[in-house]
């Protein structure tokens, strides 16, 4: 159900105080930060930090134990939460792309709004077609995603994800599994993605693309934010030990 | 042509008794043979059609949240898959069948049961490939990567959209190897129908050499012949999903 009272000068997503644990272990400590419309903000960190689970916590992939995160006003965990609605606003791209085998790139990308939306499906494949271009990907329609590279993989499902029209985009660490020649080419999708004012949230380990696309870093470390700020001041000025240690090892 | 076909089998029915071919002479016999490879046809693709549905059905139910409907099928698994086809024939057509209710006939006392001997084999045979089928299919759907259904999860999808788009179809083409050795397991056991009086080709050819003991022989070649003749069509069938089934650039 939307969220009558929210308007688009208040944050899209606001995560307040998140706690989460996997058993004994406590991997989000009470995090908290707010994502603007048309914001774009990188989540870095080591390894274990929390960064994936945060964002999986967005779109209703994991639970969380406390706190509370809302998508345009939108309690997420709720017992009456609506998760179609919220994934209809919230996309995601995965690490390892999990793209639909058995479909074509064309038929990856049309099957969620035929499934889901209830389109049609010429409209469904006209969007797709347009999305596989928008991607650069166009005259591979026909591919199975085991005949296309990583890369082309990963931008399929980005296109997959746009097809939803979601108004706020969860990239988790989208470039960890590619060769380094193909990274360039997602980024670049992601790019103008960002470029066109889309809402995203990314986890990142390139530290390059994320001072050039951010408005804002967040530095996980341990279940805490330890750090955060404008690229600019957080790469150049940081003020924390641990991101100063981070950074020293990555840079 | 057909004329010298069959004398020439009555002719070495006459030079050899033992080789009496007696179907390829005697209409009659003929009939007997076809009728029963009917049934053994019609059994078979009943069977395999209902035991792959309670495959599905049951690898979809072995994934419920509900501890009961879990355990359930697992009963019935651990039922069906652990005692003798044989004896649940025997079972359901002599135990439950007396359960079930019968029609009266038009004369008033002739009382025919609701299921026949061809349904209670029918639904015996089912339900025990349907238990293997349910474990073959279960296999399929654990090589399914949890990340795959997770994407789907994500654009939208319900649990049983995932399970119908994205976790059958792709633990369908891992299973097929398996379901393709239960369901030729499950054709050659039709043949235990005869117990309850299924009239089924082994049923017939038993009839044949009990009336005829000099056709023992070619009765039993005619066996081996037809249902590697049966088998093997099942067989060429499932290859031939699994060809078309395959994935460009995914698995084997």
């Amino acid at each position: 159900m939307p969220n009558d009272n929210w308007t688009p000068d208040q944050p899209l997503v606001s995560i307040k105080d998140v706690r989460k644990s996997f058993g004994s272990l406590e991997v989000l400590k009470g995090v908290s930060l707010d994502v603007m419309k048309g914001e774009v903000i990188c989540i870095i960190g080591p390894s274990g930090s929390g960064k994936s689970t945060l964002i999986r916590c967005i779109n209703a992939l994991n639970d969380i134990q406390a706190g509370s995160i809302t998508v345009e006003g939108q309690e997420v965990h709720t017992e009456k939460l609506d998760k179609l609605e919220l994934r209809k606003k919230v996309g995601m791209v995965f690490q390892q792309y999990n793209l639909f085998p058995h479909k074509t790139a064309l038929e990856n990308v049309m099957m969620a709004p035929i499934k889901v939306l209830r389109k049609s499906k010429a409209e469904a494949e006209q969007t797709a077609r347009a999305l596989i271009k928008k991607v650069r990907l166009d005259g591979k329609e026909g591919a199975y995603p085991g005949e296309l590279s990583g890369g082309q993989q990963q931008r399929v499902a980005i296109a997959r994800s746009l097809a939803m029209n979601p108004d706020v985009m969860l990239f988790d660490e989208v470039t960890a599994a590619l060769d380094p020649e193909t990274v360039k080419e997602v980024l670049v999708t992601i790019k103008d993605l960002a470029q066109e004012g889309m809402t995203c949230i990314l986890v990142t380990h390139e530290m390059g693309f994320a001072r050039e696309i951010a408005d804002h870093i967040y530095f996980t470390d341990r279940g805490v934010i330890v750090e955060h700020g404008p690229p600019a001041t957080f790469f150049d000025n940081a003020q924390d030990p641990r991101t100063k240690e981070f950074l020293s090892q990555i840079l | 042509m057909l004329e010298s076909f069959s004398d020439f089998f009555r002719e070495l029915a006459d030079q050899y008794p033992r080789w009496n071919f007696i179907f390829f002479y005697e209409p009659v016999q003929w009939d007997r043979i076809m009728k029963g490879l009917r049934y053994t046809v019609v059994l078979s693709v009943a069977c395999v059609i209902f035991s792959v549905i309670i495959g599905v059905v049951g690898a979809w139910l072995q994934g419920s949240s509900n501890r009961f409907v879990r355990n359930t099928v697992q009963g019935y698994i651990q039922f069906f898959r652990n005692t003798p086809p044989f004896v649940q024939l025997l079972f359901f057509y002599f135990a439950l069948g007396q359960f079930t209710p019968t029609i009266v006939g038009a004369d008033g006392w002739t009382e025919t049961p609701i299921i026949s001997n061809v349904g209670w084999a029918i639904i015996s045979l089912s339900f025990f490939a349907g238990a293997f089928n349910v474990e073959i299919f279960r296999a399929g759907i654990e090589a399914v990567p949890e990340s795959t259904q997770e994407a789907a999860f994500a654009l939208g999808f319900s649990r049983f959209q995932v399970y119908k788009e994205i976790v059958l179809p792709l633990a369908f083409r891992v299973s097929l190897p398996s379901l393709n050795n239960n369901l030729v397991n499950l054709v050659k056991t039709s043949t235990q129908a005869m117990a309850i009086a299924v009239p089924e080709l082994l049923y017939q050819c038993v009839s044949i050499w009990n009336d005829y003991p000099s056709a023992q022989y070619p009765t039993m070649l005619l066996l081996f012949c037809s249902f590697v003749f049966l088998v093997g069509i099942l067989v060429l069938g499932m290859h031939r999903w699994e060809q078309k089934s395959r994935i460009p650039g995914y698995g084997g």
